[in-house]
């Protein structure tokens, strides 16, 4: 997924040219046959062809003409409805042939022993099996998945996520997996190959955004059926029409019993083929709207199963927080100034390489305008954090400055003889209570006051999971934090609820309990520990830079590894589903229009009063059932943009959605096909065409 | 005019205002707790359950089920079959009635036992009173309560989680008739007989003409038979078990059958009493009295625009009857309107409200002619047969029929919000869809295919008396009322020859049973299924939205399909009516 797949335009000629040569490809019965409406099209279109022949050796049932007409623009509705397909596959194939790029033929260094400084071979890629280990050097493409098992090194892994900067891999932890067809930059990695040639994550990647191994999700057959059920009865309405043709000529003694031509015409404009069409179209397109936003669904089902989620389990670091705690205040102790309680900690701070630390350099230089010092200059020891003490900070001249945990630095001064002043202690408590981290600052045996540090909450988030609210959808913070802190970020960031100390175990467990009541839930992973919990979840969406062993157990990967996806993630599923809703109902509706437009046409002649019903005066019996087919087929076309790009998803009750959808595809496809076949049948007069 | 309103509303009124009480009792009695009438009735039913065997506390599988009520239906048909051959041999039998046809006889079984009571005979001059009361009264019963049985069976099917059994068969038969339709039968029938309708063993007494008659042929006739029986007991349970088969040929037009006004608007109110109040028993058993009140809700909308149709369609009359000097102004001492083909004591609101009531359920009971309605009146109880039955329906047959195209209603909206759908927390999958689809599409095809093979045909074409769009109609609402087991019929068609008896037989078995199966097949598969709890992403199934909805898909499906025919048949007259 190269940022210029990205970017590709929906009608961009290098995937317009294959898929109209596709589009005749596509016509094969066989293939058709899969889907039941664009089936019965198909049956129309051989079948008034073969009436156009007969009608030219001078048989016909109706003008040669007329007839050729219909079954032309019978072949077109099929070709479209191929033409809509190829469209989103091409769009998928372009994804997929930046990807297959960066699948060469590799040629892998395979040791004999699992060590570095073991012999190698050189083997091609494809023949490596699982299980094997290979050595990969700066400069060599990694030849397939696989697990770092020694080493570190930094890999380039744009090929596959688009993302040029090099991101670390290394053994053991969670950054151990490493995907085939990445470069190694810089140092070696030992690695033990997890996946064959063909099954490897690039492998699946490609097939999926190319819908070779597409499979009918759940939803999809139902609507299928639907379709089919709709597409039987309009067979059962069409044909009876013939008997029913007969006998009104019979009793009226007048006109003419209806032509096949006319009836296979009404069939297909009644048969909801707009959605027909569309449908295989909208479920690729859905897929590949995913593979944009750079997650690989490893099947539709996922992607379907997301828009059904209503519970959320979202990790707090990286999703709702900004990865680091910042210095947000400080809090001097009675007696001591705030300035020197800010140059205190910067000091103590000056050479801690920590985001945190970082952060009160900051706040000092910010808010109290200390500059920041070098601290080789002062002639300062930095003591660094250690599990032990619990603390860091700088030894200067005769003094000892620490910053740590209240606990920590208790000690610390109690060793010296102080004691920490209640107002530090109240002031470290209330910190705590508002979900901050609280770091006491010492001077010695004196404690100056308190750093505030905050977890930041992501601008923006709180109101992103108002909207989830709204579509009905719970979240649900998971942190390792303690049950106070927690509850107060929780508060802040407007989740509906979090779960504290938050254990591998306790999290699978959240996840059944939700499911047992009948919920959907979703998450994001990455580490090992994870796995369980990714397999038990519905939607799982596991971190690229994760572990092998959660990304097998997640059923999408991010290759952006940004938990925040996952509300991406979605509305992609919804729009996937409200975009076959909306055509649905759009194609239903319009064969109220149709109706006007061919019943008169068809049975005028023998009832003239039923011209009546022509409320869109349309010229001529057949120009009217002309312009009903040419408009079926080419709304086909006219729809293919919102097939392939979703119908527009604001979160929002799904009450209101329904109305809003109700009013656009409902009441739009009762009044659009009005229009549009008065102005055909204008075109056609015009046009001297019939 | 302003009369015909007044009681339209007054009528309406009562029946919702019934809906409530009945609906409550109806669910208290299928959920088998203390409803009142168990302490009197409690032993009858141990009694009924120890005679035959029963376990009331053996649940069943849907496909059990589906076998006993089957069974318990294919032994009713023999019965009746058997009564109405051996009938001439037979007690109660005063006008010494011979054997029924074997076609007749065949045709009339199967239209009983599958609730649709269509008669192709003439009831005083065919059936003794053995044959009415034991064959068809009996059938009337237990029909109507076979068919509140699946109903019951789908609602456990929404109520149930992760259960493999919807119910005992035999405990809801037992129960819908011992509590629901007999009580209420006999009600009614007390009611009815207070206002004239005739109960009696004896045989047809004659009367002396006041004023002797002479023929056509010259013979002058100054004596007349009066065809009596037991009715009140009978139309009791025709009426409220929407069965439809009258006791005499002109049904609820017959003067015994159906005296005074009062008569009219209890039997009217009986047609609807227990589909509406179901809907109330629904959304009770499934906790939530919102859902059945939005059903309901559909059904009256839909109800009150195709009745307001058809009474401003009769009211408004012909061109050809002002043209033949008609008087068709309404006031003090006349209805106006088209009164051809309706009984001068309900005039044209009572009569298209009956109409309207009769189709909208699959009841078939007539106290007018539908042939003799204006084309766009006519059309209207036609269309609401064509609808599916499900504007109020038959007993249990309507509520499930709609909540049919309920599931396919929460289907395409459940897609339009973006997740996959659900209904009252069951998830609507693939089975659902295939066996609501197979519900919604089996009637139509049963109808438009019979309708088809008629036209088609030489003994069909023989059936209608009237050339022209009319004839056309006649035979299309004939196969549609047989295939939705309505009963009732546009006269003027001669169906009591061997095609039509037993083509509409096979629409009506294929109309009731197989459209039963699918239904059960769906309660099976629902009561399996785990309960999803509602969030604010789930559709509401009970506001507003849902109603306008489930209202858009029945009154689209119905459109979908029969406007076709519909333009060559009444729409079509209508239009050479007013001179297009």
């Amino acid at each position: 997924m190269s940022d210029n797949a990205k970017k590709t335009k929906l009608f961009d000629w290098a995937i317009v040219r294959p898929a109209i040569l596709d589009s005749f490809c596509k016509l094969s019965p066989r293939r058709q046959f899969r889907n039941p409406v664009m089936f019965v099209v198909l049956v129309g279109s051989v079948l008034t062809s073969l009436l156009f022949v007969q009608a030219i050796i001078g048989e016909g049932e109706a003008g040669p003409w007329f007839i050729l007409g219909v079954s032309l623009w019978l072949w077109f509705t099929v070709l479209f409805a191929n033409f809509a397909e190829a469209m989103a596959e091409g769009h998928g194939r372009a994804q997929a042939d930046s990807l297959r790029k960066a699948r060469k033929d590799l040629v892998a260094k395979k040791l004999t022993n699992p060590r570095r400084d073991s012999s190698f071979e050189m083997v091609l890629a494809s023949l490596l099996k699982k299980g094997d280990v290979v050595l990969v050097e700066a400069g060599d493409y990694i030849p397939i998945d696989g697990e770092v098992i020694e080493g570190a090194a930094s890999v380039d892994e744009s090929a596959v996520t688009g993302e040029s900067a090099p991101v670390i891999r290394e053994s053991g932890g969670d950054r151990s997996a490493v995907t085939g067809g990445t470069r190694v930059l810089s140092d070696w990695l030992v690695i033990r190959v997890t996946a064959e040639s063909g099954n490897t994550f690039l492998d699946r990647m490609i097939a999926m955004v190319e819908g070779a191994k597409r499979q009918k999700t759940p939803n999809e057959i139902a609507l299928t059926i639907l379709l089919a059920a709709l597409t039987i009865v309009f067979l059962v309405v069409t044909a009876t029409l013939l008997p029913f043709s007969y006998y009104s000529v019979l009793q009226a003694h007048q006109g003419e019993v209806v032509t096949i031509t006319v009836l296979v015409a009404l069939l297909v404009c009644l048969a909801p083929t707009t959605i027909g069409a569309l449908l295989s179209a909208i479920g690729i397109a859905g897929m590949s709207r995913l593979s944009q936003a750079n997650v690989v669904a490893m099947s539709g089902r996922a992607v379907e199963a997301a828009g059904d989620v209503d519970v959320l389990l979202l990790d707090k670091t990286g999703t709702i927080t900004l990865g680091n705690r910042q210095a947000t205040e400080f809090i001097a102790a009675d007696g001591v100034s705030i300035e020197d309680l800010a140059d205190a900690a910067q000091l103590a701070s000056l050479a801690d390489e920590t985001p945190e630390g970082r952060s009160i350099v900051v706040l000092a230089k910010q808010q109290y305008n200390l500059r920041g010092r070098d601290i080789e200059k002062l002639g300062a020891k930095f003591i660094p954090f250690s599990a032990q003490t619990r603390m860091s900070g700088v030894d200067l001249d005769s003094r000892q400055i620490r910053k740590g945990a209240v606990d920590a630095i208790e000690q610390f001064v109690k060793s010296r003889g102080g004691v920490i002043p209640d107002k530090v202690r109240l002031a470290s408590q209330n910190v705590a209570k508002n979900g901050g981290t609280p770091l006491v600052v010492a001077d010695g045996a004196k404690a100056l006051g308190v750093i505030h540090l905050k977890d930041i909450v992501k601008g923006g988030i709180k109101e992103r999971f108002g909207d989830l609210r709204r579509m009905g959808i719970k979240t649900v913070m998971i942190t390792g934090d303690n049950p106070m802190t927690a509850a107060a970020i929780a508060a802040e960031a407007g989740v509906d609820d979090f779960l504290a100390e938050a254990t591998p175990e306790a999290k699978l467990e959240l996840i059944r309990r939700y499911q047992a009541q009948g919920h959907l839930v979703a998450m994001t992973g990455d580490g090992t520990n994870d796995a369980p919990a990714l397999a038990q979840a519905d939607v799982a969406v596991a971190m690229n830079t994760g572990t092998q062993a959660a990304k097998e157990a997640g059923n999408m990967v991010d290759l952006d590894s940004n938990p925040t996806k996952l509300l991406d993630i979605v509305q992609i599923g919804k729009q996937t589903l409200m975009t076959r809703g909306a055509l649905t109902t759009f194609s239903i509706a319009n064969d109220v229009a149709k109706y006007f437009a061919i019943i008169p046409a068809a049975f005028a002649l023998t009832y003239p009063s039923l011209n009546t019903l022509n409320v869109m005066g349309l010229a001529t019996p057949n120009s009217a059932i002309l312009s009903a087919v040419i408009f079926n087929a080419i709304i086909i076309v006219f729809l293919i943009p919102l097939a392939l790009k979703g119908v527009k998803y604001r979160p929002m009750p799904a009450t209101q959605l329904l109305r809003k959808n109700l009013l656009i595809y409902g009441v739009g496809g009762l009044l659009v096909p009005f229009i549009g076949i008065k102005l055909i049948d204008m075109l056609l007069v015009v046009l001297h065409l019939v | 005019m302003t009369y015909g309103i007044i009681q339209i509303v007054l009528f309406l009124s009562v029946v919702l205002l019934l809906v409530k009480p009945l609906g409550w009792y109806m669910a208290r009695v299928y959920e088998n707790k203390p409803c009142g009438l168990d302490r009197i009735l409690g032993p009858v039913e141990r009694a009924i359950y120890r005679l035959c065997g029963v376990n009331p506390t053996n649940e069943m599988g849907w496909k059990r089920y589906t076998v006993a009520m089957l069974a318990f239906n294919a032994a009713g048909f023999f019965v009746l079959y058997a009564l109405m051959l051996l009938q001439g041999f037979l007690p109660l039998n005063p006008q010494h009635f011979p054997a029924v046809a074997p076609d007749l006889a065949f045709n009339t079984a199967v239209s009983f036992i599958t609730n649709t009571n269509w008669q192709a005979y003439g009831g005083e001059t065919t059936m003794s009173y053995l044959t009415q009361m034991l064959g068809l009264a009996v059938q009337n019963f237990v029909s109507a309560a076979s068919g509140m049985a699946v109903l019951v069976a789908l609602i456990r099917g929404f109520v149930r989680r992760n259960s493999q059994t919807i119910g005992n068969f035999w405990v809801d038969l037992t129960r819908s008739l011992l509590y629901i339709l007999i009580p209420l039968s006999l009600i009614i029938a007390i009611l009815l007989a207070s206002q004239g309708v005739v109960q009696t063993f004896k045989p047809y007494p004659t009367a002396t003409l006041v004023e002797p008659v002479t023929m056509a042929d010259g013979n002058s006739v100054a004596e007349q038979t009066i065809a009596v029986g037991p009715t009140a007991s009978q139309i009791a349970i025709k009426q409220l078990g929407t069965n439809g088969g009258g006791f005499f040929n002109t049904n609820s037009a017959h003067p015994l059958e159906n005296p005074t006004p009062l008569s009219n608007f209890l039997e009217m109110l009986a047609i609807l009493l227990i589909p509406a109040s179901l809907c109330y028993t629904f959304g009770k058993m499934a906790g939530d009295t919102k859902q059945g009140w939005a059903v309901l809700a559909s059904m009256v909308i839909i109800f009150i625009g195709l009745l307001a149709l058809c009474c401003w369609s009769e009211q408004k009359g012909t061109p050809q009857l002002i043209s033949a000097g008609a008087d068709l102004q309404p006031s003090v001492t006349q209805s106006g309107g088209n009164m051809e083909g309706k009984e001068v004591r309900f005039g044209i609101f009572n009569s298209a409200l009956f109409a309207t009531t009769t189709t909208g359920t699959s009841c078939g009971a007539v106290n007018s002619m539908h042939d003799s309605y204006t084309p766009l009146g006519g059309m209207v109880p036609m269309w609401l047969i064509q609808l599916g039955e499900v504007i109020f329906g038959g007993v249990g047959s309507g509520l499930y029929g709609m909540l049919a195209f309920a599931i396919l209603a929460v289907f395409i909206a459940g897609l339009m919000v973006g997740r996959t759908p659900e209904y009252l927390g069951k998830k609507i999958e693939t089975f659902e869809m295939k066996m609501a689809s197979l519900v919604i599409l089996l009637p139509i095809c049963l109808a438009l295919i019979g309708t088809a093979v008629a036209v088609a045909t030489k003994a069909g074409q023989a059936g209608a008396f009237n050339p022209g769009p009319h004839g056309f109609s006649e035979i299309l609402y004939a196969y549609s009322s047989a295939s939705n087991n309505n009963g009732s019929a546009f006269a003027g068609i001669n169906c009591n020859t061997p095609f039509y008896n037993f083509t509409l037989a096979i629409a009506m078995l294929g109309g009731r049973y197989l459209f039963k199966i699918l239904v059960l097949a769906i309660a099976g598969s629902l009561a399996a299924k785990k309960y999803v709890p509602a969030s604010a992403g789930t559709l509401s199934t009970s506001g507003p939205m849902f109603v306008i909805l489930l209202i858009s898909v029945v009154i689209v499906v119905g459109a979908l399909s029969f406007i076709p025919a519909l333009a060559l048949g009444p729409i079509v007259e209508h239009l050479m009516m007013i001179g297009r």
